[in-house]
C-alpha cells in the first residue's frame, strides 16, 4: 500500500512527485505511456510566464506567480536549461495599446514585479526586428524560457532518486475504493493500492476522475501548432514576443528556445480527440501568417520540425485543484492549460497542502537528494572536453553533429535514473536529434547505441511511444551478419 | 603548421588531397568524421560511379578505394573518427576525437569537403502526425547497405531526387513493394538513366505534380495522401490518392553543411546554403577552399572529383604562391539559370580555361546557352535537352573574361529554329 499514487508524469505530476518525495512517505507514479513528459509537457512554447495574464483572484493567478517564482531556483539546483529573458506583448493600434495597459494593471494587482510599459522607441531599440508598425509593449522581465522536457524530467529523476517509484506503461483503466479506505488503481495486468491519489492525467484528468466519482468537470484537449526553426533564424527575436491575448489565451509567440532556436507558435483549435497531435496546413498557415505580423522577417524555409500538443482546458476557466467531492483522499489537479508549466511547482505544493488537510501525515526527511548536474559537452571550456575525454574517450565521439552530442552523454542517459526506452527518449535527455538534419545522421548510430547497451535486437529499438517501431525486418543477408 | 587540412574524406575531400598532393602540397591532414574514408560512397552499393574519371562502372565503395589506393606512398595523413568542431578565417581547425581529445590544428590553407545532409519533413512542412517510419531516402540508405535492416515493407517516395530513386529499386530487390514516386514538379529532379533503371524497370508508378498531404498513423505510419497540385505547387482539393504503407522516404533535396563555414564567417548563399566561391574554388575568405556538395549539389560523384581535383590545385597553387589579387568579374544568373558556379572570377587568379556549372530552373529543349557581358556575347553552346535534374557545364577561354564588371549566363528567350530534333 502506497501512501500516495500520482497518475500522470507530466510536469504537474513529476513536481508533485518530487516535492512529496522530500517527505517521509510511500509514493508511486504511475504514466501510461513509456516516458514522462510524454504529452502536453513535451510539446508546448517552453515559457515561465511572469503571471499578468491570469484574471486576478484565480488559482492560475496565485499559482503562476508562486510558480514562475520557484522556477528559476529549481532549474539551477536541478540543472535544467532556464534563461530569464523577459517577454514582450506587443500592440500595433491603440486597442492593443488599452489590451496592454490592463495587462500591465492585472500583472500589478497579482504581484508580478518589473512590469515596464514601453512606447515604441523604446520596443524598437531592444526588438528591432518587430515589425515597424508596433506602437508600444508591455516588458515583463520576469518571463523566461525553460526545456520542458528535461524540467519534468529533472523533477521526475530528482523524485526517483529519493525513492519514489515510477512506473511506465502502466496506463489506469480502472479505481475501486477500498473496504478499508483508500483506492485500488487497476492497470494492465497490474494493480496499486493507495491511501491518497493524486490525478494529473493532463487531457485524460476528467476520465480518471469519472473512474472513482461523480462527473464534475470535463476537459477538451486545445491543440497548438508550432514551427521550430533553425538556429539561424534565433536572431529573430530577443525576447518572448506576444501579440495581445484573444479570445482563445495568449495567442501565436515568438520566441528564442533554450536550445538556440527560434520557437513560432501556438494556434488554438479544440479537437475531439486526445491523441490528436497532428497537425493540418490550415492550422500552420494560421501560425505563420500571424507571426509574420508580429516579425515580418521571419524566414518559413528555416523550419527543421512542425509539432502539436494538446492543452487541457477545462470547463471552468480555472486550473481545478481540490479533492474530490465524491472521493475522500482523491485529488484532482484538472484543467492545467497555459500557465501550467509556470504554475507547475505552485501547484505541487498546494497539492501537497491538501493531502495533509485530507489526513495525510507529512514529516520531512532528514536527508535528500535535492540537486542534479549531467554533463553538456558542447558548453564545456577546450580544457574540461580534454579532460573528459581522458578520463572516458566515449566523450570524444561526437554523435549528433548538428547539436554536438557525445556517446559519452548518451551513455550517461541510458544508465541515469529513469533511463530512456527509445531514440526519442534519448533526444529528451541529451538533445541528439534536435537540430537541423532532425536525427538523419545521428538516428541510425543511438538505434545502435541502444541496441548494443540494452542488450536489444535492433528490430526492437522504438522511435518514441510503444509500437513506434524504426525498422521492419533484416535484409536478405541480414544485419546480425553485417 | 600543415599546408593543408581537407575536412571530409568523401570523393571531394579525398579527389582535392590527392590533387594538392600532386601539386607539389607534402603536409596535407584529411579530417573525416566517420570510421573509414569515402564518406557517403560507402553506402553507395550501387553502380554507375566512375564512368567520367575511370571509364568504367563501378560501385560507390569500389570508387572511394580508387582514390584510398591513392594516398597510399602520399605521405598524406588521415584523421578518422575526427569530428571539426570550428574552424577560424586565421585557417585553425578545432577538433575532437576519442583517441587524442580536443585539439586547434593550424594549417596555410583549408579545404572544405563537407558535402550536404537531406531536406527532412520539417523544412517541407508537410502536414499530418508524426509517426514513426517516416525518413531521409539517405537514412534509409545506411539502414539498408550498412547496419543490414529494412525500414519497411510498404514504401511510398516523396521527391524523385537521386537517392530516392536509386533506393526504390534498393527496397524492391530486398522484397519491399514501393508503391510510388511522388514528384511535387512536373518534372523529375533526378538523373533520367535512375528514372528508367530504378522506377521504369520495376513498374514503380512516377506521380508528377503530386505531394504529400497528409500523413496518417499514431505509432507507426498507416497511410499517406497524396494531392496533384496546380502550377503554383498548391494542392488541389478533390484529386487525393490514399496510399496504405508502413514507411515514406524522402528525396526532397540536398543541403550544403555550412554550419562551420558560416560561423567562421565564410560568404554563403543563402538560397542554396551552398558556399560563394570564386573560379578558383576559393570562398570568400583567402586560402580557404572549397570543393563537391558543399559549394553546389552535384548530379555524379565523378563530376564532384573532377570540381575537387580543381579546387586541391588551387590550394597547392595558394600555399606556394600565396594569394593572387586581380580585379573580380561577378557572375550573374540570367533568364533560366537557377544555380551558378562560381559566383565571381578573377582573370588573372589561375590559368587555364573557366568551368561555368549551372542548372536551369525549367525544362528547355533545343535552345542555347549564352555568356555575355555587356550586352555582347563571349560565348553561345548549343543544347538539345537542358533539364533541372542535371547540371550542365561549359567553358570558357580565360582571354574571353573581361577586365571586370558582370559576366550573365543565361538561357536564349526563343527557340533555336533552325534545328529539327
Amino acid at each position: 500500500m502506497f501512501d500516495v499514487v500520482i497518475i500522470g508524469c507530466g510536469v504537474v505530476g513529476a513536481a508533485a512527485a518530487y516535492e512529496l518525495s522530500k517527505y517521509g512517505i510511500s509514493a508511486a507514479v504511475l504514466e501510461k505511456e513509456n516516458d514522462v513528459a510524454s504529452g502536453t509537457s513535451k510539446a508546448n512554447s517552453g515559457i515561465i510566464h511572469a503571471g499578468y495574464d491570469p484574471e486576478p483572484g484565480t488559482l492560475m493567478a496565485k499559482l503562476n506567480v508562486r510558480g514562475a517564482y520557484l522556477a528559476g531556483e529549481l532549474c539551477r539546483k536541478l540543472d535544467v536549461p532556464y534563461k530569464q529573458i523577459g517577454s514582450l506583448v506587443l500592440a500595433f493600434d491603440e486597442r492593443d495599446m488599452a489590451s496592454v495597459r490592463q495587462l500591465y494593471e492585472r500583472g500589478r494587482t497579482n504581484g508580478v514585479k518589473d512590469l515596464e510599459l514601453l512606447d515604441a522607441e523604446q520596443v524598437r531599440l531592444i526588438e528591432p526586428n518587430a515589425c515597424k508598425s508596433v506602437c508600444g509593449a508591455l516588458f515583463a522581465a520576469d518571463a523566461a524560457i525553460i526545456c520542458p522536457w528535461e524540467y519534468t524530467l529533472a523533477l521526475a529523476e530528482t523524485a526517483v532518486k529519493n525513492g519514489v517509484k515510477l512506473y511506465l506503461n502502466s496506463p489506469v483503466r480502472s479505481i475501486s475504493p477500498l473496504p478499508s479506505g483508500g483506492y485500488r488503481l487497476f492497470s494492465d495486468g497490474a494493480y496499486w493500492d493507495t491511501r491518497f491519489i493524486l490525478n494529473a492525467a493532463g487531457v485524460h484528468a476528467d476520465d480518471i476522475h469519472n473512474m472513482a466519482a461523480e462527473p464534475e468537470f470535463s476537459i477538451t484537449p486545445v491543440r497548438g501548432e508550432y514551427f521550430l526553426m533553425d538556429k539561424c533564424e534565433s536572431k529573430r527575436a530577443a525576447h518572448i514576443l506576444f501579440g495581445v491575448p484573444g479570445e482563445f489565451g495568449k495567442g501565436v509567440l515568438v520566441a528564442p528556445t533554450v536550445h538556440g532556436n527560434l520557437i513560432v507558435g501556438p494556434g488554438t483549435e479544440p479537437v475531439d480527440d486526445k491523441e490528436n497531435t497532428g497537425t493540418t496546413y490550415g492550422g500552420l498557415d494560421y501560425v505563420k501568417q500571424t507571426a509574420l505580423k508580429a516579425v515580418p522577417s521571419i524566414d518559413f524555409h528555416r523550419c527543421i520540425r512542425n509539432f502539436s500538443g494538446l492543452r487541457a482546458v477545462s470547463d471552468t476557466d480555472d486550473f481545478i485543484v481540490r479533492e474530490n467531492a465524491g472521493a475522500k483522499g482523491f485529488i484532482d489537479i484538472a484543467g492545467i492549460k497555459s500557465p501550467g508549466l509556470s504554475a507547475a511547482p505552485a501547484i505541487a505544493e498546494m497539492a501537497v497542502e491538501l493531502l495533509q488537510s485530507s489526513g495525510l501525515k507529512l514529516e520531512r526527511k532528514e536527508r535528500i537528494v535535492d540537486s542534479r548536474k549531467r554533463i553538456r559537452f558542447k558548453g564545456l571550456s577546450p580544457d574540461e572536453k580534454n579532460e573528459l575525454i581522458m578520463r572516458n574517450p566515449a566523450y570524444g565521439n561526437v554523435i549528433c553533429r548538428c547539436e554536438t552530442v557525445t556517446e559519452g552523454e548518451i551513455l550517461d542517459a541510458l544508465s541515469g535514473p529513469i533511463p530512456p526506452q527509445s531514440i526519442d527518449g534519448v533526444k529528451r535527455r541529451t538533445g541528439s536529434g534536435l537540430g537541423r538534419c532532425q536525427g538523419g545522421f545521428c538516428g541510425p548510430k543511438i538505434l545502435s547505441i541502444i541496441a548494443r547497451e540494452k542488450k536489444q535486437e535492433p528490430v526492437e529499438i522504438l522511435q518514441d511511444k510503444a509500437g513506434t517501431f524504426v525498422l521492419t525486418d533484416e535484409t536478405k543477408t541480414g544485419g546480425s551478419h553485417a | 603548421m600543415l599546408d593543408l587540412i581537407v575536412i571530409g574524406g568523401g570523393p571531394a575531400g579525398l579527389a582535392a588531397a590527392c590533387s594538392a598532393h600532386e601539386h607539389g602540397l607534402k603536409n596535407i591532414l584529411i579530417i573525416e568524421r566517420g570510421a573509414e574514408l569515402g564518406g557517403i560512397l560507402n553506402q553507395c552499393i550501387h553502380n554507375g560511379f566512375g564512368l567520367h574519371i575511370f571509364k568504367e562502372e563501378l560501385t560507390g565503395p569500389e570508387y572511394a578505394a580508387r582514390f584510398i589506393e591513392k594516398l597510399k606512398g602520399t605521405g598524406i595523413s588521415v584523421m578518422t573518427n575526427t569530428m571539426v568542431l570550428k574552424i577560424t578565417p586565421e585557417k585553425q581547425v578545432h577538433i575532437v576525437n576519442p583517441s587524442q581529445g580536443y585539439r586547434i590544428l593550424h594549417a596555410k590553407a583549408l579545404l572544405l569537403a563537407m558535402g550536404c545532409r537531406e531536406r527532412t519533413r520539417g523544412a517541407l512542412c508537410i502536414p499530418g502526425e508524426r509517426p514513426a517510419g517516416i525518413l531521409t531516402a539517405g537514412a534509409a540508405q545506411r539502414y539498408v547497405n550498412i547496419e543490414g535492416f529494412l525500414p519497411g515493407k510498404r514504401v511510398v517516395i516523396l521527391g524523385s531526387g537521386d537517392i530516392g530513386l536509386i533506393m526504390a529499386r534498393r527496397m524492391t530487390l530486398e522484397g519491399a513493394k514501393v508503391l510510388a514516386c511522388v514528384e511535387i514538379m512536373p518534372y523529375s529532379s533526378g538523373l533520367n538513366r535512375n528514372i528508367v533503371q530504378c522506377l521504369r524497370d520495376f513498374d514503380i508508378p512516377l506521380y508528377l505534380s503530386h505531394t504529400v498531404t497528409d500523413i496518417k498513423g499514431r505509432r507507426r505510419l498507416e497511410r499517406v495522401i497524396i494531392s496533384k497540385v496546380d502550377k503554383e505547387l498548391k494542392a488541389i482539393p478533390g484529386t487525393e490518392i490514399e496510399f496504405e504503407c508502413d514507411t515514406l522516404l524522402l528525396s526532397v533535396g540536398l543541403i550544403p553543411e555550412n554550419e562551420l563555414s558560416a560561423e567562421a564567417g565564410i560568404e554563403i548563399d543563402w538560397k542554396t546554403n551552398g558556399l560563394i566561391v570564386y573560379d578558383n574554388m576559393e570562398t570568400s575568405v583567402p586560402g580557404i577552399f572549397a570543393a563537391g556538395n558543399v559549394v553546389h549539389v552535384h548530379d555524379l560523384a565523378d563530376f564532384v572529383t573532377e570540381e575537387s581535383m580543381r579546387a586541391g590545385a588551387c590550394a597547392a597553387e595558394y600555399v606556394q604562391n600565396g594569394e593572387r589579387a586581380g580585379e573580380t568579374v561577378k557572375t550573374v544568373k540570367g533568364f533560366g539559370i537557377g544555380s551558378l558556379v562560381p559566383h565571381k572570377i578573377r582573370k588573372e587568379a589561375s590559368k587555364g580555361k573557366i568551368e561555368f556549372y549551372f542548372r536551369v530552373n525549367e525544362s528547355f529543349k533545343n535552345r542555347s546557352v549564352i555568356i555575355e557581358s555587356n550586352n555582347f556575347t563571349l560565348a553561345r553552346f548549343k543544347r538539345k535537352v537542358m533539364v533541372p535534374g542535371e547540371m550542365e557545364r561549359v567553358t570558357l577561354d580565360r582571354a574571353c573574361i573581361p577586365e571586370s564588371g558582370e559576366i550573365t549566363v543565361k538561357i536564349e528567350n526563343e527557340d533555336g529554329g533552325n534545328e529539327n530534333d
